[in-house]
C-alpha cells in the first residue's frame, strides 16, 4: 500500500525491537501456556478477543479492555512508537494478553494485562514474562507501572515491592494518566525474579505449534451466558 | 426420648466471589433453595425457628442483627431466630443448637442458615479479621494469623511424621478434583500433581503462602452461603416434606485451650478427637462406620491430622493413605467429597452447614457424576473453630 506524505508524518520512526523469545509455562490445571510476541496480522483476533470484555465492569475489565484494544489498534496503524504485546495461548486459544512500550533504551512504560483465563495465574505470568522482556531481553534499567484495579495494585505494587514515584509527579508520570507512578527497577527484577518469572525455553517445535494460530475464547467466565458462534 | 431429628432440606450457593450482591441476600438464597428442595416453600411459616451462623458480617460487612434482617427478608415473622457465632465452626454450632431446639421439644421444624461475604474486602482484610479469633494479646497481636497457624503446625506435623511437599500436593489434586465435579465449589479448575509440584514452572505456579503451604496447600478465600432444614422426624409434620429425612445420628462438640501454646503437643487436636468421640457414641458407630467424611481443610494438612483424631488411621499415619490415593471418590475412605475448604471454599460462617449440606447430596445418592460415593451410609462432617480450640462433629445417616 503507498503510504503518502501526510501518512509518513503521522507515523512514529521504525525502530525494531529485539524479538521476545517464546517460552512454555506448565499451568497448574497441567496445560502447557505458550506466552510469544503476537505480530502485527494477528491484531485482529487479539482485538476479538478484547472486545466482549468491554462491557464487563467488575474488575474493572472494562476499562483495561478499551484501554488495551486502543492501544493495540494504535500498534496496528502506526500510532505509538514501540510497542510490543505478548500472548499467552492454551492449545492456540488465546489466555491472556499483555502490552508495553519501549519509550528509550533505558526505560519501558507498562501498558495493560488481561486474563482471559482466570483462577491459574495467567495475568501474574504474563506480566512477569513482559517485565522479563524489558529488562532481560531489551536490556532497559526500569519500568514504568501503574494498576487500574485493587487486584493488580496487590499483584504488581505489592508483590514487587515496586518504587513509588508519585512524589516526582509531574515530571515523573506514566503515560496512562495521573495515577500514581510505580517502577520496577533492574534491583527489584532480580529480588523477584526467580519467584515470579518462570518458562521452559526453548519451546518444542511442535509445542510451539499449536499456538501458531490464534483463536479467540469461546466462552469467557467474566461473562456468564456468553457464547462466541 | 428425646425425638429423632433429620434433614429434610438443603440449600447452596456457587461458593467464589459474590462481593457484589448484599449478604442477606445470598442467605436468603438459600434458604429459599432449602424450602424448595423440602416442598414447603408456599408452606415456609412451617419454620418453627431459624439459627443464622456468620462470623464476620459486623467486621466485614458492617451489619449486624442479620437474623432479624434474614427472617424478615424470607417473610417468616413472627419465627423466632438468633445468630450464631462461633468463629469458622459457626456453621456446626448453628446446626447443634438446632438439633437441640428439636431433640427438646421446642420446635418441629428448624432452618439453619450459615454465609459469609469476605471478599468486599481485601484478602489482607480478611485475613486480618479471621487471626481476631486467636487470642488477642499471645497471638494476634503478635501477629499471628490462621496461615501462619497453619504453616508452624505443617512444620511440626511434617518433620514428625515424614511428611512431605508432595503429599500435601496430593491432597490438593485430590480435593480439586472433586470440586471441578462440584457445581457449587468455588474453585472448579483440577490441578495435577506434576503442575504444582514437579514442573519446572511449580514453584512460581503454586508459590509459597506461609512455607511450608503453598498455594495449593490453603483454602481461597470465598464468599457463600448454605441451609439445612431439620424436622422432627416424629412429628406428624415429618410427612409434609419431599424428600426423606437424612438423620443425624451424631452429633458432638469440645473446645481446647484458646492459645495454641498452652496445648500439651501443639500437634494434639483435642477438640477434634473428644467432639468425634462423642459424635460417634451419640451414633453408636466406630470410625470404620463411616462411609466417608468432610474434614475442616482450610489448609490441606488438617485434612491428615484431623482424620487421625477422629480414629480413621493412627497417629502420623493418614499420609500412607493419601498415598495410596484411598481418599480418593472411589478410595476406601472418600475425604473432602466436595472439594473440602481447599477447593470448594470458606466462607467461615457458612462452612460447617455447606459441609453438611454435602453429607445430605451424598446420602440422597444426588451427588454429580463421577463424585458420587458408592452406596454410603454414614457421613460424618467435622467443623473446626479456632485452630481447633471450638470443633463440631457431625454424623448423618442415611435411614
Amino acid at each position: 500500500m503507498a503510504i503518502d506524505d501526510l501518512e509518513k508524518k503521522l507515523r512514529p520512526p521504525a525502530d525494531p525491537l529485539k524479538p521476545y523469545p517464546a517460552k512454555m509455562i506448565t499451568l497448574a490445571n497441567g496445560k502447557t501456556m505458550v506466552v510469544r510476541e503476537a505480530s502485527r496480522e494477528e491484531v485482529g483476533v487479539l482485538l476479538g478477543t478484547i472486545y466482549p470484555l468491554l462491557g464487563c465492569p467488575k474488575d474493572f475489565y472494562d476499562i483495561v479492555a478499551a484501554r488495551m484494544y486502543s492501544e493495540i489498534l494504535a500498534w496496528y496503524r502506526y500510532r505509538v512508537a514501540n510497542e510490543f504485546v505478548l500472548v499467552g495461548a492454551v492449545d492456540g486459544v488465546i489466555a491472556g494478553i499483555v502490552n508495553s512500550r519501549q519509550v528509550d533504551p533505558s526505560l519501558g512504560m507498562s501498558l495493560h494485562t488481561l486474563a482471559v483465563d482466570r483462577g491459574l495465574r495467567v495475568g501474574a505470568q504474563l506480566f512477569a514474562a513482559k517485565m522479563e522482556h524489558h529488562i532481560d531481553v531489551l536490556g532497559e534499567d526500569e519500568v514504568l507501572v501503574v494498576a487500574e484495579s485493587p487486584i493488580g495494585f496487590k499483584r504488581w505494587m505489592i508483590e514487587y515491592e515496586l518504587e513509588d514515584r508519585s512524589a516526582g509527579y509531574p515530571a515523573v508520570r506514566h503515560e496512562l494518566g495521573g495515577v500514581p507512578t510505580y517502577a520496577l527497577t533492574r534491583t527489584l527484577w532480580e529480588k523477584h525474579r526467580r519467584n515470579k518469572c518462570t518458562g521452559v525455553r526453548p519451546v518444542p517445535p511442535e509445542i510451539l505449534a499449536t499456538a501458531d494460530k490464534l483463536r479467540m475464547p469461546a466462552e469467557y467466565c467474566q461473562l456468564p451466558g456468553f457464547r462466541r458462534e | 426420648m428425646a425425638p429423632r431429628v433429620g434433614i429434610v432440606g438443603i440449600g447452596h450457593i456457587k461458593f467464589g466471589n459474590l462481593s457484589e450482591y448484599d449478604l442477606v441476600d445470598i442467605m436468603a438464597y438459600t434458604a429459599t433453595d432449602a424450602l424448595r428442595d423440602a416442598g414447603i416453600l408456599a408452606d415456609r411459616r412451617m419454620v418453627d425457628q431459624l439459627f443464622v451462623a456468620n462470623m464476620g458480617g459486623g467486621v466485614i460487612n458492617h451489619q449486624t442483627g442479620i437474623a432479624s434482617a434474614l427472617v424478615s427478608r424470607l417473610g417468616l415473622e413472627p419465627t423466632p431466630a438468633e445468630l450464631v457465632e462461633n468463629g469458622p465452626a459457626s456453621g456446626g454450632s448453628a446446626i447443634k443448637l438446632g438439633y437441640m431446639a428439636v431433640a427438646s421439644g421446642m420446635a418441629d421444624v428448624v432452618m439453619v442458615v450459615g454465609g459469609e461475604t469476605m471478599r468486599k474486602v481485601t484478602g489482607w482484610k480478611a485475613t486480618d479479621f479471621v487471626a481476631t479469633l486467636g487470642h488477642p494479646e499471645a497471638e494476634y497481636g503478635m501477629g499471628l494469623t490462621l496461615p501462619a497457624f497453619g504453616a508452624m503446625f505443617a512444620r511440626l506435623y511434617m518433620e514428625r511424621y515424614g511428611v512431605t511437599e508432595r503429599d500435601l500436593a496430593l491432597v490438593a489434586v485430590k480435593d480439586h478434583a472433586n470440586a471441578a465435579r462440584n457445581k457449587y465449589a468455588h474453585v472448579q479448575e483440577p490441578c495435577t500433581i506434576e503442575a504444582i509440584h514437579e514442573s519446572p514452572d511449580a514453584h512460581v505456579v503454586n508459590n509459597y503462602v506461609a512455607e511450608p503451604l503453598r498455594l495449593y496447600s490453603v483454602c481461597p478465600v470465598s464468599d457463600g452461603a448454605a441451609t439445612v432444614i431439620l424436622v422432627n422426624m416424629d412429628s406428624p409434620k415429618a410427612a409434609a416434606f419431599r424428600h426423606p429425612p437424612i438423620r443425624i445420628a451424631g452429633l458432638g462438640s469440645a473446645t481446647d485451650t484458646h492459645c495454641v501454646h498452652n496445648r500439651k503437643d501443639p500437634l494434639h487436636l483435642d477438640a477434634v478427637r473428644l467432639s468425634a468421640e462423642k459424635a460417634l457414641a451419640m451414633a453408636k458407630l466406630t470410625p470404620q462406620d463411616i462411609s466417608f467424611a468432610e474434614l475442616h481443610d482450610a489448609f490441606v494438612v488438617l485434612e491428615l491430622a484431623i482424620a487421625e483424631e477422629v480414629g480413621f488411621y493412627p497417629r502420623g499415619k493418614a499420609v500412607e493413605a493419601v498415598r495410596r490415593n484411598e481418599n480418593a471418590i472411589d478410595g476406601k475412605l472418600p475425604l473432602n467429597t466436595s472439594g473440602g475448604l481447599k477447593a470448594k471454599g470458606h466462607p467461615v460462617g457458612a462452612t460447617g452447614v455447606s459441609q453438611v449440606v454435602e453429607l445430605v447430596r451424598q446420602l440422597r445418592g444426588k451427588a454429580e457424576p463421577g463424585r458420587q460415593v458408592k452406596n454410603p451410609r454414614y457421613g460424618m462432617a467435622v467443623n473446626f473453630g479456632g485452630f481447633g480450640n471450638n470443633v463440631v462433629a457431625i454424623i448423618c445417616a442415611k435411614e
